[in-house]
């Protein structure tokens, strides 16, 4: 028999909005420990929360650019579990009412286009953060635990994916184009490395062809894309491995150890799994009507998604239109106004999405750091168009500009790197060639046709490269031939 | 109908290291309790919307503005432990 | 020196006549602390040189013409689950033995804007768990009536405070008759306003969404003034209520001719000690002679309201007390792991009442028993408040008393919980509802002790409701009785 795995993924998104989720605390990376803590985030006795509206705004804002629906009424819960980094020992939450559910994202790979469905994106808090040290600094050896709350309340947003994936590179393209749509929409700053962004992965197996769910596992403590990928094809070897050998697979909680390749159980928690979820008492109903969800749409930018579409109609490739779509603002910006300044979009997208992102690359430069403009890249590829210059000089001309030698005509002039397609000046650099090559010019005629190609090869050397290749073919066929 | 609570799981939920005679006694003192409390069940509720807040408020939020954070000397002043900054526990472990 | 049992109103009209200062009013309650408090313990903490810092300045801004209110100048006693900056807040609790908060309750913050003199903080059950005072860790608070008996709970310090004279007002909290019941076993007037009139920031938490903070005092008229000064919206609490405050001092002459008043039938009977219903018959006979329109009101579920309650305030509770964990302050009992460390602080910090209703409450919550207890509560609270709704259309008040019996003894319903719970039957149902309540003394039992007199009224129908109460007040003559219990206070020189 034949296993193939369901995965679904949750993703919690930290919000980058000025202050914490229900108290005034500044949100902030970095920050010494316990200086952006108060009464409330602290859970001191007596303190209570009130919501922060414009996390409540992003929300909305992320669940429309992700497709979903806005609940009309949405409520916030009490989730109950004893943790020494989670102050109140309840995490507000959201249980049956989210704020947004029922929507999608369409996902584009080099290898395949899929949907993959969002169960719900609700709003929570975050936790404090727990450093275990002493005795290897493992968690299971560890001798005490040292907590910061700077981060206990900071908004966070919970993106629940139905079980729709099938891989663990599907769930990695996924994750990835998951996170362009959340930096996209401004709600968070979305860097990996801060853990703005954290993956837990739901995996089962399940016989193939077959239409009931595998016992799932959840696993944690994946902090980048890549371990995203490999955690998951490690827990699917795992057990499909279990499988083959005819045992059960278990319903638990596992960690990713990144060092082991594997993942492994966690201890378990007594009654972890009983949350006693209960409506937050301490908080009023939240009632969301048209103008307001009207009002949050109206502020989506372009995502991802339809901008991919956009310039496949304008008449990108599909590879190059999501290498493009996806690509740093400023050089979407950049393609923008060299369409606008008359470039051919196809043009225009391949240098971008060549040479300039390479070269911007090997200067460690981003695109608002260097003189190029969407003007220069229009008359590049025009001067390429009208074979003013080779598409080598053309690179050579890009770099220029890139360095801020002027524009591409004051840079191919500068650089000598016009093409030469005066006839009288080529005729006498063919003239030139034919004098120095005669045994060449010899074979040619006896009919060794393919000669042609090496003596077009010594013009271009004699012009330094800057002939027109078509005109000097011309000319050698007459004086060959003639 | 005396009801039988498992009180030992409970106190596991509820973080309370309770003794074996401590458990006994709650045992039988919530059994009394929640027969008393189960005439809830009575009442027919069908279609009643529970009630969770005794008014009839809705959208209530704060702007998004940061105000002063305490000081952290005055924070760890109350904790059991600290070092350099942090809340100092035993280990915690998952 | 004035007389620690002055009320609010005229203690107010001597320090603005000049005939007494902030400081002589603290200095009389202080003595009167001074020779009560061996016997009734009413504080856990008399915070003296903080009061009398207070009370100079309040006299200073006084000689200076900025004057605050009516409370200023007036000394005023705390109920322990307050915060008070700097000042030790325990919730009569061990797990908090020591805790100082780094900030003021929004209500302790309005007793100070309006000048008041904060005297110190009262014993109460251990988080506002019980109706008697004895879960109290640090020793129960005795009536000052009888000091065999309890002062009733949880805001028993308080109410015990005001009776006695060692605080001429008290703010107490009020979740299933915290305030009431023990205004009514200690013959001051007690009252729960409105749910979210009274800002809960500061209060430490027992059931979110019932408690409410309101003032102990030792007339209706003093009791309008301490809830003007805490009364009105705060931004810190998301419950509370954002419109406008009326002015609860005028209409307490109106009298109630022409008022509908509704005896709720539900609460007599069985279980009601019989000169508590005749004194309770005797004001309804009086009341109708002041013009008041009274007819018999049928509430049934008010035969379930306590079973309600006693799911949704534990269940509701367990969550709240979860944070008391050993990790960030108060006591904690160091073990292997962090888990080991919270159940053993949990445990020895929390007295057995707290613990006992943390497990019910856990259990009301927990998988598989949710629908069944906590779930259906809470249909029922939705079923109560209708019921409640129906009956405020017929009438503008609701009455009964306050609690089916006079003030018991000491240790009497200790060992059975469920007698104890039985104390709060009348004053739960306002409580589930959010509905404003007041208990208002009547008159002594054959014992001598007093019996309380509830008023009832629909949410912000706080005025109508004092407008009763006053008028309950003034036919019972009962609030210048000082407890015999004690001696008399006598003068003490400063
Ligand atoms: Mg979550
Ligand atoms: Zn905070």
């Amino acid at each position: 028999m034949k296993w193939e795995p369901v995965i679904g993924i949750e993703v919690h998104v930290e919000l980058d909005t000025a202050s914490k989720m229900f108290c005034g605390c500044r949100v902030s990376f970095g920050d010494p420990p316990n200086t952006n803590v108060c009464p409330v985030c602290l859970a001191l006795p007596g303190s209570l929360p009130v919501p922060n509206r414009e996390a409540i705004e992003r929300i909305i804002r992320l669940g429309l650019a992700l497709n979903c629906g806005i609940n009309p009424g949405s409520v916030f819960h009490r989730k109950n579990y004893y943790y020494a980094d989670l102050p109140k020992n309840y995490q507000i939450s959201q249980f049956d009412i989210p704020v947004c559910v029922d929507g999608w994202l369409d996902v584009e790979s080099d290898r395949k286009a899929f949907r993959v469905g969002i169960e719900r994106v609700h709003m929570e808090e975050d936790t404090g953060k727990s450093v275990h040290v002493g005795e290897g600094g493992r968690i299971h050896t560890a001798a005490e635990t040292l907590v910061d709350f700077n981060r206990a309340g900071t908004p966070l947003v919970e993106i629940v994916s139905r079980p729709d994936l099938t891989s663990a590179a599907d769930a990695r393209v996924y994750a990835q184009q998951l996170r362009a749509v959340v930096a996209e929409t401004g709600v968070s700053d979305a860097r990996m490395e801060r853990g703005s962004l954290r993956f837990d992965a739901n995996v089962s197996i399940r016989p193939e062809g077959s239409e009931t769910l595998g016992v799932k596992v959840e696993v944690k403590n994946m902090n980048s894309f890549r371990s995203l990928e490999k955690a998951i094809s490690a827990e699917i070897e795992r057990q499909t491995a279990r499988r083959l050998a005819g045992e059960r697979v278990v319903m638990e909680t596992r960690h990713w150890d990144e060092t082991g390749g594997i993942t492994r159980g966690m201890r378990t928690k007594e009654g972890s799994s009983d949350y006693r979820y209960f409506t937050e008492p301490d908080l009023a109903p939240m009632i969301f009507d048209d103008s307001w969800v009207e009002a949050a749409r109206s502020t989506l930018p372009e995502l991802p998604g339809p901008r991919r579409e956009r310039y496949q109609r304008m008449g990108l490739s599909p590879a190059s239109a999501r290498v493009l779509a996806s690509s740093d603002p400023d050089l979407r910006r950049l393609f923008q106004d060299a369409v606008a300044a008359g470039a051919a979009p196809v043009q225009a997208a391949h240098w971008i999405t060549g040479e300039i992102t390479a070269s911007l690359r090997r200067r460690e430069a981003s695109p608002k750091d260097v003189p190029l403009r969407g003007r220069h890249l229009a008359q590049l590829t025009q001067m390429v168009g009208e074979e003013r210059i080779s598409a080598g000089a053309a690179r050579e001309v890009l770099e220029g500009v890139i360095t801020g030698e002027g524009s591409p005509s004051q840079v191919a002039r500068a650089r000598n790197l016009e093409q030469i397609s005066d006839r009288v000046a080529l005729e006498g650099a063919v003239e030139e060639v034919l004098d120095a090559h005669p045994q060449a010019v010899e074979r040619y005629r006896s009919g060794e046709k393919k000669v042609r190609g090496f003596l077009v090869g010594q013009v271009m050397k004699v012009t330094s490269g800057r002939a027109d290749p078509r005109a000097v073919n011309q000319i050698l066929t007459a004086r060959l031939e003639g | 109908m005396p009801i039988d609570v498992d009180v030992a799981h409970v106190a596991g939920l509820a973080r309370l290291a309770l003794s074996p005679r401590q458990l006994d006694r709650y045992r039988q003192e919530l059994s009394a309790i929640l027969e008393h409390a189960s005439r809830v069940q009575k009442v027919d509720t069908a279609g009643v919307t529970p009630l969770s807040h005794p008014l009839m408020l809705s959208n209530v939020f704060r702007p998004d503005e940061v105000r002063p954070s305490l000081d952290r000397e005055e924070v760890l002043e109350m904790a059991p432990e600290s070092r350099d900054g942090f809340f100092l526990t035993s280990p915690a472990l998952e | 020196m004035p007389s620690p049992l002055l009320s609010v109103v005229a203690a107010g009209a001597a320090l603005r006549a000049g005939e007494t200062t902030s400081v002589e009013l603290l200095a009389s309650v202080l003595s009167r602390a001074e020779m009560t408090e061996s016997e009734l313990h009413c504080y856990l903490n008399l915070d003296r040189e903080g009061a009398m810092e207070a009370a100079r300045r309040a006299d200073e801004q006084m000689a200076r013409g900025e004057e605050r209110g009516p409370l200023h100048g007036i000394p005023v006693a705390v109920k322990d689950n307050m915060c008070t900056r700097g000042l030790e807040t325990t919730c009569s609790s061990q797990i908090l033995a020591g805790y100082h908060p780094p900030y003021d309750a929004t209500a302790v913050t309005r007793l100070r804007q309006a000048g008041a003199v904060i005297v110190g903080k009262t014993n109460l059950d251990e988080f506002a768990m019980g109706s008697s005072t004895e879960n109290s860790a640090y020793g129960p608070t005795r009536n000052p009536w009888d000091t065999e008996r309890v002062p009733g709970g949880s805001s028993g310090g308080s109410a015990a405070a005001v009776a006695t004279g060692s605080a001429m007002a008290a703010l107490g909290s009020d979740t299933g008759g915290s305030i009431r019941q023990p205004a009514a076993l200690c013959g001051v007037v007690g009252m729960k306003p409105t749910y979210g009139l009274v800002s809960r920031y500061g209060l430490v938490a027992f059931a979110s969404s019932l408690d409410q903070i309101g003032p102990l005092t030792r007339t209706v008229a003093d009791g309008a003034l301490v809830l003007q000064a805490v009364a009105g919206h705060d931004p810190a609490d998301a419950t509370s209520y954002a419109g406008p405050v009326p002015d609860f001092s005028a209409g307490l002459q109106r009298g109630v001719d022409g008022l509908r008043v509704g005896v709720v039938k539900e609460l007599d009977g069985d279980g009601y000690q019989a000169e508590v219903s005749s004194a309770t018959d005797d004001m309804l006979g009086r009341l109708a002679s002041s013009g008041a329109e009274v007819e018999e009101v049928s509430l049934p579920l008010f035969d379930v309201a306590l079973s309600a309650y006693y799911l949704i305030a534990p269940a509701e509770c367990s969550a709240n007390l979860a944070r008391f964990d050993g990790m960030r302050y108060g006591l904690s009992i160091k073990k292997a792991t962090a888990a080991a460390t919270m159940a053993a602080t949990r445990v020895e910090g929390f007295g057995p009442e707290v613990i006992r209703r943390i497990l019910l409450g856990t259990y009301a919550l927990s998988a598989g028993y949710f629908d069944a207890f906590y779930g259906q509560a809470q249909k029922v609270r939705s079923l109560l408040q209708e019921e409640f709704r129906n009956a405020y259309q017929q009438v503008d008040v609701l009455v009964s008393p306050t609690s089916p019996t006079t003030a018991f003894r000491l240790g009497e319903r200790t060992q059975d919980p469920l007698s104890m719970y039985r104390s709060d039957i009348c004053t739960i149902p306002s409580n589930l509802s959010g509905h404003p309540a007041i208990s208002v003394p009547i008159g002594l039992d054959s014992k001598g002790l007093p019996i309380g007199f509830q008023v009832m009224a629909p949410a912000l129908g706080e005025r109508v409701m004092l407008t009763v109460a006053a008028e309950v007040e003034r036919i019972a003559g009962f609030c210048a009785l000082p407890p015999p219990a004690l001696a008399p206070p006598t003068e003490v020189p400063l």
